[in-house]
């Protein structure tokens, strides 16, 4: 655990905001909450520092009044780093990190169709997982959706 | 020259899950190559939210045809991991056991799949016919070919008896001398070395850029293997060499796989060998403590991915897969450009998505004119093997 506490310590000297925040629960998993409007010199701190080379995935949730969105970033040592940001559910905007991890296009893309995010600067392509007819406005992962929207819209 | 746009897909063969490929090509050269997915959502990751922690195990195991056992033991290790288990060393074992097993039927499955798209059938054949082995193993050690059921939360349901792990010992005799012969194929089979070489490369950089997984990035010189780098189950307490070469192309891959299969032989005599004696199993209440915990495991075609969040009740509040096909995806378009029509069956299926026997349809759309011609994959798969034998590729 002392790669682990070198990179927590590291955090939070660039963050001070973070110490107390950064949880690892075991060996090689370490998570913690960021605010979404830094996000983006985190990553780069995340790459070039912590060498976080990879990206596992990214994971949508629907926390009541917000969505949250983890990111998954892996280290070659097997350390994972898990970045969880939260938006408003009414204004839910997050901006693309796929300039930096293309292999991030299909995950955002997950959570646009899945939870209804706004992913800022994602180049042109088609919707993913979601079929072409879907209707609109129809988040399935959020908590309140029932799959018997679609019995309806088919009646 | 006019380019020519062909959809490969949404039903296709050669895919793990039902894909769409828009090739752009100019003459037989692929210029461009564009992708849709999704057409096998199936919804599991909702339907999850409705289904306790253990009726889940056997939702995820149906994620997945070949891999079963890999999305199973990645779930259960996320959950394991939140309600703090203890799971015993022999169950531990046996999922290694079980895992690797699954790794020489997927691999096997893999090298025949490979073989038949270049048109050597006879490789074809006999990798098919030796995969029988180790799939009557499985069926013998779990009760099913695929879809094993054998974890549980807290362990594992079956034992393995002294007959059984004997059995297990003599067939892995026949699968390794099999094996060895495989790669005597693949190091001295001048054509099957012509065919493969050189085609569909992928470069290192490439590799860690576009995040490619698995057998795909260790055959472009990328040492990574989740179960070295981010041990579970047993790994920790067997020793193997990650095999990776040098090649970046459809032939770096076929002897990485190989390679993975002598690798996989040794880690079962190992487990067989040193597996503990004690309890299978330990009782995990039923209520998982509320948590988030994310799961890695090296399945047979790259690292698979599970986030499962628990809010303290019996079901989860969120359950995240991801299978490695989809971090290869990207890999697969860079792998396309440039390369010939003929090369595209072989490159798809280098990267190992699964096989489905069904023959589906391509439409060819010429552009110029609009006029449609159906080609199906037999009719492809015929012309990249008469295109080759032109140019003196002959089985």
């Amino acid at each position: 655990m002392i790669i682990e506490e070198e990179i927590q310590q590291k955090l939070i000297k660039n963050y001070n905001f973070l110490e107390e925040k950064i949880r690892i629960p075991r060996a090689r998993r370490i998570y913690f909450e960021f605010p979404a409007d830094k996000f983006e010199g985190l990553l780069e701190f995340l790459m070039k520092e912590i060498l976080c080379n990879m990206l596992c995935t990214m994971t949508g949730l629907d926390a009541g009044d917000t969505i949250e969105v983890i990111y998954h970033f892996a280290r070659k040592d097997g350390i994972i780093v898990n970045v969880k940001i939260s938006v408003p559910k009414d204004n839910p905007k997050i901006k693309t990190i796929s300039n930096y991890f293309p292999s991030a296009e299909y995950y955002e893309r997950e959570v646009i169709d899945l939870l209804g995010a706004e992913v800022e600067g994602l180049p042109e392509g088609s919707r993913y997982p979601l079929p072409d007819g879907w209707p609109d406005g129809q988040y399935p992962l959020r908590k309140d959706w029932k799959s018997d929207v679609l019995e309806k819209e088919n009646k | 020259m006019d380019r020519v746009i062909i959809p490969i897909g949404p039903q296709h063969p050669a895919l793990k899950e039902p894909e769409s490929f828009r090739v752009t090509l100019e003459g037989e050269k692929i210029v461009d190559v564009s992708l849709r997915l999704g057409y096998n959502h199936r919804g599991i990751e909702k339907a999850c939210e409705s289904r306790t922690f253990m009726q889940n195990i056997y939702l995820i195991e149906r994620v997945c045809g070949i891999c079963s056992h890999s999305h199973s033991t990645c779930y259960i290790q996320a959950v394991e991991d939140l309600a703090g288990t203890e799971v015993p060393k022999r169950a531990l074992y046996i999922r290694t056991l079980v895992g690797e097993l699954e790794r020489v039927h997927s691999h096997l499955l893999w090298l025949g799949v490979a073989g038949h798209e270049i048109g050597f059938d006879t490789l074809f054949m006999y990798s098919w016919r030796d995969r029988e082995i180790v799939m009557d193993l499985l069926a013998k050690l779990t009760g099913n070919r695929v879809n094993y059921g054998i974890n549980t939360i807290g362990g594992v349901r079956r034992d393995i008896s002294k007959e059984e792990s004997e059995e297990i010992l003599k067939a892995v005799d026949i699968l390794e001398e099999r094996t060895k012969y495989y790669i005597e194929v693949a190091t001295q089979e001048v054509t099957l070395i012509n065919r493969l070489s050189n085609v569909g490369k992928l470069s290192r950089a490439d590799v860690e850029l576009l995040g490619a997984v698995g057998p795909v990035a260790r055959a472009s010189g990328v040492d990574m293997d989740t179960r070295r780098d981010d041990p579970y189950a047993a790994y920790s307490e067997v020793s193997f060499k990650v095999i990776t070469a040098d090649n970046e192309d459809v032939y770096g891959r076929t002897l990485v796989r190989v390679g993975e299969l002598m690798e996989s032989y040794s880690i079962i005599r190992q487990v067989l060998k040193n597996m503990p004696d004690g309890p299978i199993t330990v009782r995990v209440p039923r209520k998982i403590p509320a948590g988030e915990a994310i799961s890695r495991y090296e399945a047979p075609r790259g690292e698979d991915v599970h986030f499962v969040k628990s809010n303290g009740s019996d079901t989860p509040e969120r359950v995240k897969l991801r299978a490695p096909t989809l971090a290869n995806i990207k890999a697969v378009l860079k792998m396309l450009k440039n390369y010939n029509l003929a090369d595209l069956p072989i490159i798809i299926a280098a990267i190992d998505p699964c096989f489905s026997c069904t023959d589906r349809t391509i439409s060819i759309k010429k552009l110029d004119t609009g006029s449609t011609e159906i080609v199906d994959w037999k009719s492809l798969r015929e012309y990249s093997i008469e295109w080759y034998k032109k140019r003196g590729i002959r089985f």
